[in-house]
C-alpha cells in the first residue's frame, strides 16, 4: 500500500519529468506527440480504473471520447459557445447518458459485457458518419480554435502546459482515490462481485460511478484533442480507436496508474517509429500485441514488479 | 410484395454467410472459452487468397482447397500462440486475438494488396426467377453449401468419435482427459475446423460483395452478433441468428435507411444481451459461487 508521501514524492517526480522532458524537443512535431500521448494517457488513466479495479472492460470507449469531443465541437463551432462551457456542457451530457446506459450494461459480465460496449461503440460510429448535417459526415469538420477567458491557445507550448497540468492533477487524484476507501471498495468488487455485495457494498452503484468518471474524462481529453488538432472526424470514435485504448490499458498493465501512463505513451509515439517501416506498420503493431501478450500478459508496468522484489530479495539476503 | 420477398431472399443468403462466421466463433468458444476476435480475418484470408492464387493462374477447384489449406493454418497458428501465452485470464486473451487480427490484416497488405477484389462466380453468372425475382446461382450455391456445412458439423459433433471427443473436451476439460482424450491435439482440430469454415464463407462471398484486406473486421464482428443473438455456444443458434440478422439487415437497408443497415446487427445485439442474454436459443446457466 502507498504512503502519503510516498504519492506526493511521485507527483514531484512526474511534475519535474514533463518539465525536463520538452528541452530534448527538437521541432512543433515532438510537441504534438508529446500532448497527444498525455491525452491518450488521461482517457486511458480513466479506463484503467474501470477496467483494472472495477474490473469491466469497455470496448466503446474510443467511441464515448469521439462522441463527447463531437459534443464540444458541434457546440462550439457551430453554435459558437465558448469553448470551455460547451466541454462543460458536453461533459454533462455524457455524463448523464453513460450513467442511464450503464445500468443495463454493468449487469453484462465477461464476453457479453465487451460485445455490448463494442456495440453501442459502433452504434456511435455509424451515427456520426451518417448524419452529416452535423458532423460533416466521414470527411470530418474543422474546429475552431480554444480560447479560454480571452487567451487563445495557439502554439504547441501553451498545449503542453495545459495537457501536462491535468495530466498531473488527474494522476494525483487517481492515486488519492485508489487508497481511499472508495479504492479498496473498488478492489473489492474486481476481486469477487458476490462477496463485496454480501457485505452491504451496492456494486451496481458504484460501477456505474467509476464508468460515469471514465467518460467523463474520455470526454474531456477527447474534447481537447479535437480542439488542439483543429480537426475531427469520425475516426476518433471508431471501433480500432477504441481497441487501441484498450491495449494501450493491458500493455502498460491492468490496474496501475502509471502503467497506463506507460502504455499510453508508447502506443502513440510507437506507430509513429513504425511509419518508417511503411506498409509493414499494421504487421509489426499486431506482431508487438501478440509478443506482449504471449510474454508479459502483466503488462509492461509487471517487469518494474520484478526488478523491484529482486532489490528486496537481494537486500533480504545480504 | 415482390419487393419483400426480393429482400427476403437476399437477406437469408448474406445471412447464411454470417452463420458460417457465427458457427467459426462457436467452434471455438465452445471448446476453449474464447471468443476469437481474429474470425473475420479467417473469412477475408479464405477470400483473399482464393483471388490471388485464382491471379497466379491456378484453377479453381485447386485455388479453393489452397485457400481452405492456408486458412487452417492460420487457425492453428493462432492456436499454438494462444497456448504459449503465460496468463489465460479473458482480457489478455481477447487482446492476443485483436492483435492476431491486425497481424493478419498487416500481413495481407503485404502479400496481397489494399485495393478491392473480386473473382467470377463458379457457378456462372445466370440466376433463376421465382416468382418474378430473382436469385444469382452463387446466392443459391452459398444458401446450399451453408446448410451442407451446419448439417455435416452437426453430424460430425454427434456421430463420429473425434466429434464426441471434442464435446466431451467442451463438457468438462478434465474428466476427458482422464478418459484418455488427448486435449491439446482435440483443441487445435477445433481452431481449424473453425478457420475451414469461415474460409468457405469468404471464398463464397468473395463473388458477390468483392473482398479486400479489411472486409473481415465487420464480417467478425456481425458474426459475433449472429451469434450471441440466437445464444452463445449454441451451433443452431449461429443459424438462427445468423438468419435473423441477415433478413432484419435486408429489410432494414431495403424500406428504412441504406446507411445504417452496418447498425442493425448492433442494436439487435444490444437488444438481445439486454432483454434475454442467453439468446434465442440459449440457456444461461446459473453461476454458483
Amino acid at each position: 500500500m502507498l504512503k502519503k508521501y510516498n504519492i506526493n514524492a511521485q507527483i514531484i517526480f512526474l511534475t519535474v519529468v514533463l518539465m525536463i522532458i520538452p528541452f530534448f524537443f527538437e521541432n512543433d512535431f515532438y510537441y504534438e506527440i508529446a500532448i497527444l500521448s498525455m491525452l491518450n494517457a488521461l482517457i486511458v488513466i480513466g479506463l484503467n480504473l474501470l477496467m483494472g479495479y472495477a474490473g469491466q472492460v469497455s470496448l466503446g470507449h474510443g467511441a464515448f471520447a469521439g462522441l463527447g469531443a463531437y459534443i464540444s465541437v458541434v457546440l462550439s463551432t457551430t453554435y459558437g459557445l465558448n469553448p470551455l462551457l460547451s466541454i462543460f456542457i458536453s461533459v454533462t451530457i455524457m455524463a448523464l447518458l453513460s450513467f442511464l446506459i450503464s445500468k443495463p450494461i454493468l449487469k453484462l459480465k465477461g464476453h457479453y459485457l465487451a460485445m455490448a460496449t463494442l456495440g453501442i461503440g459502433i452504434i456511435i460510429s455509424i451515427v456520426l458518419e451518417v448524419e452529416e448535417e452535423f458532423t460533416g459526415g466521414s470527411d470530418g469538420m474543422s474546429v475552431d480554435s480554444f480560447v479560454v477567458f480571452g487567451y487563445e491557445f495557439s502554439d504547441s507550448t501553451a498545449w503542453y502546459v495545459l495537457c501536462a497540468v491535468l495530466l498531473v492533477f488527474t494522476i494525483w487524484a487517481f492515486e488519492n482515490l485508489i487508497n481511499s476507501p472508495f479504492g479498496r471498495l473498488l478492489r473489492s468488487i474486481h476481486d469477487s462481485e458476490k462477496a463485496a455485495n454480501s457485505v452491504g457494498i451496492d456494486v451496481s452503484y458504484y460501477k456505474s460511478i467509476v464508468f460515469v468518471i471514465s467518460v467523463v474524462i474520455a470526454t474531456i481529453a477527447g474534447s481537447l484533442y479535437a480542439f488542439f488538432s483543429g480537426f475531427i472526424s469520425p475516426q476518433e470514435a471508431s471501433f480500432s480507436h477504441s481497441i487501441e485504448l484498450v491495449v494501450m490499458v493491458v500493455l502498460g498493465g491492468l490496474g496501475r496508474v502509471y502503467g497506463a501512463l506507460f502504455g499510453a505513451v508508447i502506443l502513440t509515439v510507437l506507430p509513429q517509429l513504425l511509419t518508417s517501416f511503411e506498409d509493414y506498420e499494421t504487421l509489426v503493431f499486431g506482431c508487438i500485441i501478440i509478443a506482449v501478450m504471449i510474454f508479459m500478459p502483466k503488462g509492461i508496468a509487471s517487469l518494474f514488479d520484478n526488478i523491484l522484489k529482486k532489490k528486496e530479495q537481494n537486500s533480504a539476503s545480504s | 410484395m415482390i419487393e419483400l420477398f426480393g429482400y427476403l431472399l437476399s437477406g437469408v443468403t448474406v445471412g447464411f454467410i454470417y452463420t458460417l462466421v457465427g458457427l467459426g466463433f462457436t467452434v471455438i468458444y465452445n471448446s476453449s472459452g474464447i471468443i476469437n476476435f481474429s474470425q473475420g480475418e479467417f473469412v477475408m484470408a479464405g477470400g483473399m487468397s482464393t483471388v490471388f492464387l485464382i491471379y497466379a493462374g491456378l484453377p479453381l477447384g485447386v485455388s479453393f482447397v489452397l485457400a481452405i489449406m492456408i486458412t487452417s493454418m492460420i487457425g492453428i497458428l493462432l492456436y499454438k500462440l494462444i497456448s504459449f501465452s503465460r496468463d489465460s485470464s479473458q482480457i489478455s486473451l481477447i487482446i492476443l486475438t485483436l492483435g492476431f487480427a491486425i497481424f493478419l490484416r498487416g500481413l495481407a497488405q503485404i502479400i496481397f494488396d489494399k485495393q478491392l477484389h473480386t473473382m467470377p462466380s463458379f457457378v456462372g453468372e445466370g440466376a433463376f426467377e421465382i416468382f418474378e425475382t430473382t436469385i444469382s446461382y452463387q446466392a443459391v450455391l452459398i444458401i446450399i453449401v451453408a446448410s451442407t456445412i451446419v448439417v455435416s458439423l452437426y453430424l460430425f459433433f454427434q456421430k463420429t468419435k473425434t466429434g464426441q471427443a471434442m464435446v466431451a473436451a467442451s463438457n468438462n476439460v478434465d474428466a476427458a482427459k482422464l478418459m484418455g482424450i488427448n486435449i491439446k491435439k482435440i483443441l487445435m482440430l477445433n481452431f481449424a475446423i473453425s478457420a475451414v469454415i469461415a474460409s468457405i464463407g469468404g471464398i463464397l462471398l468473395t463473388p458477390i460483395t468483392s473482398t479486400n484486406y479489411e472486409v473481415g473486421i465487420m464480417l467478425g464482428l456481425k458474426g459475433f452478433c449472429a451469434a450471441i443473438i440466437g445464444g452463445l455456444g449454441t451451433p443452431f443458434g449461429a443459424v438462427a441468428g445468423g438468419l435473423v440478422l441477415g433478413i432484419l439487415e435486408s429489410l432494414v437497408a431495403g424500406y428504412v435507411s441504406s446507411e445504417y443497415k452496418d447498425a442493425v446487427a448492433f442494436v439487435v445485439l444490444l437488444a438481445i444481451l439486454f432483454f434475454m442474454p442467453g439468446g434465442i436459443f440459449g440457456n444461461l446457466k446459473s453461476q454458483r459461487v
